[in-house]
């Protein structure tokens, strides 16, 4: 015989459809998403209004990017994501991880979920769940707007990439989701990060900026090529191997490999954090 | 005090943290550790300056700088490796190398060839009398060392490696020394002529055109050394630096003239592998760069074929790289490498298998995201194919003859590789080629239907009419994108040099133009076109201008390979990410499993009784007990207050209740089951602890509806109006709780607490913010709570609060109960009384006179008095008669006594204790 009230079941505690709206209710949720969708369209404008001056100051594959934006919708989206990914989606994806459950516990009501009482664990796999679909979306919610602004202006043309032969308008949407696909997986490390540090911090600013801040220190210390391979441990060292992705065939060694570290760091992170929730005094 | 408070402020040193800090600390310092020392080196390097007598007389005496690398590891003598560094370096250039091949038990031997860095002599270009003949009197010493493994007195067993400069001393070497047993040549030239004088039409014997800019950094590196400050001063020439005069004088006639004379060329044929290829008997790999427009992959594909005409082993290898494009991606040097270690190790060592005859190259695929450098896919072939690939492709290109202007001295000049630049293979690859207009003809074929995997040099037929019946021209194979992006590959071109030209392009004869090898993929849908230019900045062409007519004939033949793909070593990652997500998956699975505990049953004895709260006590990690030792129950229809001053362990206690704090020791009991930490008891007890939580952005119903959706539970069990009702916000409640007092806070908050209708509702401190009027409603609504079988638990520090809302009190201080009880037993009236007098003593000597137990001082005019049953007016009536004057009477109360008499006057709470 259970002991609980009347309806209660500890599985059902905290629907998933819950914690979405409850996320979707905030502002920061919404201006995140919002921004997503104005991004692109701010490149554009800028792509417009800035054209003719060339400034080619030789930054390799990454300005032939630039020069390629304009080609056609899947370039303009694989440019609008190229910018952003290496510090828009991890202050995205750190906010929508680090605030979750710091937030609650700032806001006291992390007290009262448990008093439901939903399971430490639900809570903490719910919030998980919800805050990475989010950060889906967003990366998502970047690149489908990106191509549909881009595809409505500059058209539907093959992706195009100064590495290799111009890939298929089909099979560039497929290398842009596979791009699009490894971006999710490498910032798994950062959602792990931010994700831990909410549990172990009541401020919710602090988790985020504590990611993204050891997310920098870490980009810092790749840069520094005395350190040798130290550096293949730091957990943004593969994060631009996405770029192979574009070549014919495509370079997936290190995909491979970013792909294996940042599942690494996330289960690590993870891992604590579950341990650290599930057994510490709620002092909020 | 500050030392204090910083004890304070920091975590106290517990034996978990201690040993989580610990264990970081050391791994850290491990990491650091493993990246920051050297590697233990497994060799000794010893430095020396040998003498050698060399020469054409075998007696000139010239000084050479050496390493000698020896394994610190090894089994009696060891074989030799004599290793050879490229034009304009130094021993040092090769140290790398060395060192991986002491690792492998190599005894090595590197030298600064005579001419340049700290050795003594002159550039000689490899000549077989000096430089060659250096090199046989370090196989001398070599034999004499004690270290190297001989197979004959006399004769080291011994391996030559060395590139470029180093690559032809290696192939002249075993030319002219058969004590050679195995050598690796790369990037090296067969006949220095035809590297320095290109001629790609078939079947022409004359000198080809110039190769200026290469032949000048050649001269260049050898005339002034970076390592200027390492060498003797050099007397002399400022013309020739460091090379010998035939040397220096040949160089300066052909870069005049632009053709060889008699002794160029035989200077230059002397220095050529190709005079002693069939001599050479030493097993040779040979190593070649498919981006080197200094020594293309013909120079070894000629090497190849002289030295196994006479039945020596001879396998060959191309990367994407050489003097152009560097040393290639990293699976090329990981190959290149592989190659000359099992190459030696076979021929040299006597280890290992004989290496397979397989023809390995490789095709750039991609940059690498990672460092911007090239990717590259290896691929092998079961036999060397040699230029002419195992298969051909047709490929038809058109146009028609067209004039093409030489410019006046070769200026202004097409571009097609940048000499000396080496390592820039993203530029060379991306296309720094640029033809002129005017000065050149483009032919053009369809786009391709299948993709052509070009591995060889191809060729076209070309025509050429001249007024002057000579004509200079480079021939050129462009792979065009669909974009019309075209791309030279390997900045490689083939020049031309015709003589006995007709006027008239229909009168012109074809000539079949051989073009340098490549290895490249052409894609479908991309088209070939053939380029016949001018003017190259890399090569000498007439001065005078002229217009020539060209003309291509349609068939373009392309050599082609289909290699067997060579397995990526890297590919062993993706099996440990699969082993990974599977141990990750089994792991989830397990943890799932096992956490999935059972209730436990309940203590019968209590099953019916809503809280039993038994010996509880709660120390923290940092030693502080918040809580001694706490028992006491809640029955059902009470409302229980828990009275204690501030940091009495009132919260703490109530924390333990919501399940958010797990005691110490004891526990507590909802209806017969412990309260742990996600306990399904506690979806029976309402609570508010330690103040609201409420989302800031929504509303206050809004906020309730979002709570009783966390509980997963059917919204109809919720009593919303019911709660709304308590709550009394009105209006306010669809307004968002941010902008609430904090009055209105903490009703929704115990509106929310009574969600369901919990059999047990726990209220921290629950009139904390409300007015008056509030908490006398509040008092009400608590009291109703409590029938129909219910219990609520009140905390709070004020004492009226108790009296007035519970019908029983549970006094705590310092982290124990010190009184519990029915309030009416303790609140009742007690047996004192307080008095205020106008003369104290007066009364005190009249209240002795009645009935009373005992008379107090308090205060200057004060008395308590323990009345024992006389009634106060009685007592008021006896004082004024006796002419006391009584200015206030105020009965006194159980609690208070218990309370003060307890708790004492000490304000400060446990938590200073």
């Amino acid at each position: 015989m259970s002991s609980a009230a009347t309806g209660y079941r500890p599985s059902a505690t905290m629907p998933i459809r819950a914690e979405i709206r409850r996320q979707a209710s905030r502002r920061r949720t919404q201006l995140a998403l919002g921004f997503m969708v104005l991004l692109p369209l701010i490149i554009l404008v800028a792509f417009e209004f800035g054209g003719g001056g060339d400034d080619d100051n030789g930054g390799g594959a990454f300005s032939s990017l630039v020069d390629l934006a304009t080609s056609g919708g899947l370039n303009f989206a694989l440019f609008s994501i190229a910018v952003s990914a290496s510090f828009l989606l991890v202050v995205v994806v750190a906010l929508f991880c680090g605030d979750t459950v710091a937030s609650e516990a700032s806001w006291g009501s992390l007290r009262y979920l448990l008093a439901i009482p939903v399971p430490r664990a639900r809570l903490l796999g719910v919030k998980l769940v919800v805050a990475l679909g989010y950060s889906l979306t967003a990366l998502l919610t970047l690149a489908g707007t990106a191509v549909l602004v881009g595809t409505l202006r500059y058209g539907w043309h093959p992706l195009g990439s100064t590495v290799a032969a111009e890939i298929p308008a089909g099979e560039g949407l497929l290398r842009l989701l596979a791009i699009l696909g490894y971006l999710a997986v490498v910032l798994l490390g950062v959602a792990g990060l931010a994700f831990l540090l909410s549990v172990l911090t009541d401020a919710a600013l602090g988790a985020v900026g504590g990611a993204v801040l050891l997310w920098i220190l870490s980009s810092i210390l790749d840069q520094i090529t005395a350190l040798g391979s130290v550096r293949s441990f730091l957990p943004t060292h593969f994060s631009d191997a996405w770029l192979g992705l574009l070549s014919t065939p495509m370079q997936t060694d290190d995909v491979v490999k970013g792909a294996l570290s940042a599942v690494c760091y996330a289960t690590l992170f993870w891992s604590l954090a579950f341990y650290r929730f599930t057994r510490k005094d709620i002092t909020s | 005090m500050p030392a204090l408070k910083l004890r304070r402020a920091l975590p106290r040193p517990t034996r978990r943290r201690v040993v989580a800090g610990a264990a970081v600390v050391v791994l850290v310092a491990a990491l650091v550790t493993w990246a920051a020392l050297p590697e233990r080196r497994s060799w000794t390097a010893t430095d020396q300056r040998l003498t050698v007598l060399s020469g054409p007389s075998g007696t000139e005496p010239v000084a050479l700088d050496t390493r000698f690398y020896l394994p610190k590891d090894r089994d009696g003598r060891v074989p030799a490796v004599l290793l050879a560094h490229g034009f304009g370096g130094t021993k040092d250039s090769v140290s790398g190398d060395a060192e991986s091949l002491a690792d492998r038990g190599y005894a090595v031997l590197t030298w600064t060839a005579r001419g340049f860095g700290a050795s003594g002599g002159e550039i000689h270009l490899d000549s077989p009398d000096h430089e060659v003949k250096d090199a046989q009197r370090l196989l001398d010493w070599l034999a004499a060392r004690p270290e190297v493994r001989t197979d004959a007195a006399g004769d080291p067993r011994v391996g030559v490696v060395g590139g470029s400069y180093g690559g032809a001393l290696a192939l002249l070497l075993a030319g002219q020394d058969p004590r050679v047993d195995a050598i690796v040549p790369l990037i090296t030239w067969n006949d220095l002529g035809r590297a320095f004088f290109p001629q790609s039409a078939d079947g022409v014997t004359a000198p080809g055109v110039f190769k200026k800019s290469w032949a000048g950094l050649f001269f260049g590196s050898g005339s002034s050394s970076p390592l200027e400050r390492d060498r003797p001063a050099v007397p002399g020439d400022p013309a020739c630096g460091r090379f010998a005069a035939d040397v220096c004088a040949a160089y300066l006639k052909m870069a005049t003239t632009g053709t060889p004379d008699a002794a160029t060329t035989a200077l230059l044929r002397r220095s050529s592998p190709a005079t002693v290829l069939d001599r050479i008997k030493a097993p040779t790999l040979l190593v070649q760069g498919a981006v080197d427009t200094l020594f293309p992959l013909s120079e070894a594909d000629a090497n190849a074929r002289g030295i196994a005409r006479t039945g020596t082993p001879v396998r060959v290898a191309w990367f994407t790289g050489g003097h152009d494009g560097g040393e290639g991606p990293q699976t090329d040097r990981d190959r290149t490498k592989f190659l000359t270690a099992t190459w030696l190790d076979h021929y040299v060592k006597g280890d290992g298998g004989a290496p397979a005859n397989s023809f390995t190259y490789s095709r750039v695929t991609g940059f690498s995201a990672l460092d911007r450098g090239l990717v590259a896919n290896g691929y092998s072939d079961p036999d060397y194919p040699g230029l002419g690939g195992t298969g051909r492709t047709e490929v038809t290109v058109a146009g028609p003859a067209q004039p093409v202007a030489n410019p006046p001295n070769g200026n202004p000049g097409g571009l097609s590789s940048l000499p000396g630049v080496g390592g820039q293979l993203s530029s060379l690859l991306g296309g720094v080629a640029g033809d002129l207009p005017g000065q050149h003809a483009e032919f053009d074929s369809a786009p391709v239907t299948d993709a052509i995997d070009v591995v060889g040099a191809p060729s076209v037929r070309l025509r050429v009419a001249s007024p002057t019946g000579s004509a200079t021209v480079f021939v050129k194979l462009y792979d065009v994108d669909p974009n019309g992006t075209a791309t030279l590959s390997g900045g490689l071109i083939a020049p031309v040099r015709l003589t006995g030209l007709p006027r008239d392009i229909t009168a012109a004869q074809p000539v079949t133009v051989t073009l340098p090898g490549i290895v490249r993929r052409i894609d479908s849908g991309h088209t070939v076109r053939v380029v016949v230019a001018t003017s190259d900045q890399a090569f000498l062409t007439p001065a005078d201008p002229a217009v020539y007519t060209v003309a291509v004939e349609p068939a373009v033949t392309l050599p082609t390979v289909v290699g067997t793909p060579i397995a990526n070593p890297q590919v062993v990652w993706r099996y440990v990410l699969l082993g990974v997500l599977a141990a990750i998956a089994l792991g989830l699975a397990a943890v799932l499993l096992l956490r999935r505990r059972r209730e436990t049953p309940p203590v019968a004895e209590f099953a019916d009784t809503p809280l039993v709260v038994r010996g509880l006590r709660k120390a923290y990690a940092d030693g502080f007990v918040a809580v001694e030792q706490v028992d006491f129950r809640v029955e059902r229809g009470q409302v229980v207050g828990l009275l204690g001053p501030n940091g009495a362990g009132k919260t703490t206690t109530l924390r333990v209740l919501m399940g958010l704090t797990m005691p110490t020791s004891g526990d507590a009991l909802v209806f017969g089951r412990p309260l742990v930490p996600g306990a399904p008891i506690l979806s029976r007890v309402g609570a508010l602890v330690e103040g609201p939580g409420f989302l800031p952005h929504l509303s206050g119903y809004q906020n309730l509806r979002a709570y009783w959706q966390a509980t997963g539970r059917p919204l109809e069990d919720a009593h919303f109006d019911e709660a709304l009702e308590i709550a009394g916000l009105g209006d306010s409640v669809h307004r968002r709780t941010k902008n609430y007092s904090h009055g209105m806070r903490q009703r929704l908050a115990i509106a929310q607490a009574m969600l369901g209708l919990p059999e047990l509702l726990v209220l921290d401190e629950p009139t904390d913010g409300l007015d008056p009027p509030q908490i006398a409603e509040m008092r009400r609504v608590l009291r109703r709570y409590a029938t129909d079988g219910r219990a609520v638990l009140v905390s709070s520090h004020l004492l009226a609060e108790v009296e007035q809302t519970c019908t029983h009190a549970v006094v705590v201080n310092k982290g124990r109960i010190v009184a519990a009880g029915p309030v009416d037993d303790i609140v009742g009236e007690s047996p004192s009384v307080q008095l205020s007098v106008s003369d104290v003593t007066t009364a005190a000597t009249v209240l002795e006179g009645l009935n009373v137990r005992s008379v107090q001082q308090d205060g200057k005019s004060g008395l308590i008095v323990d009345m024992n049953g006389t009634p106060r007016e009685e007592v008021v009536a006896s004082l004024v008669r006796a002419g006391v004057g009584v200015d206030r009477v105020v009965p006194r109360r159980r609690l208070e006594d218990a309370f003060l008499a307890l708790v004492g006057d000490n304000s400060r709470g446990s938590g200073d204790r």
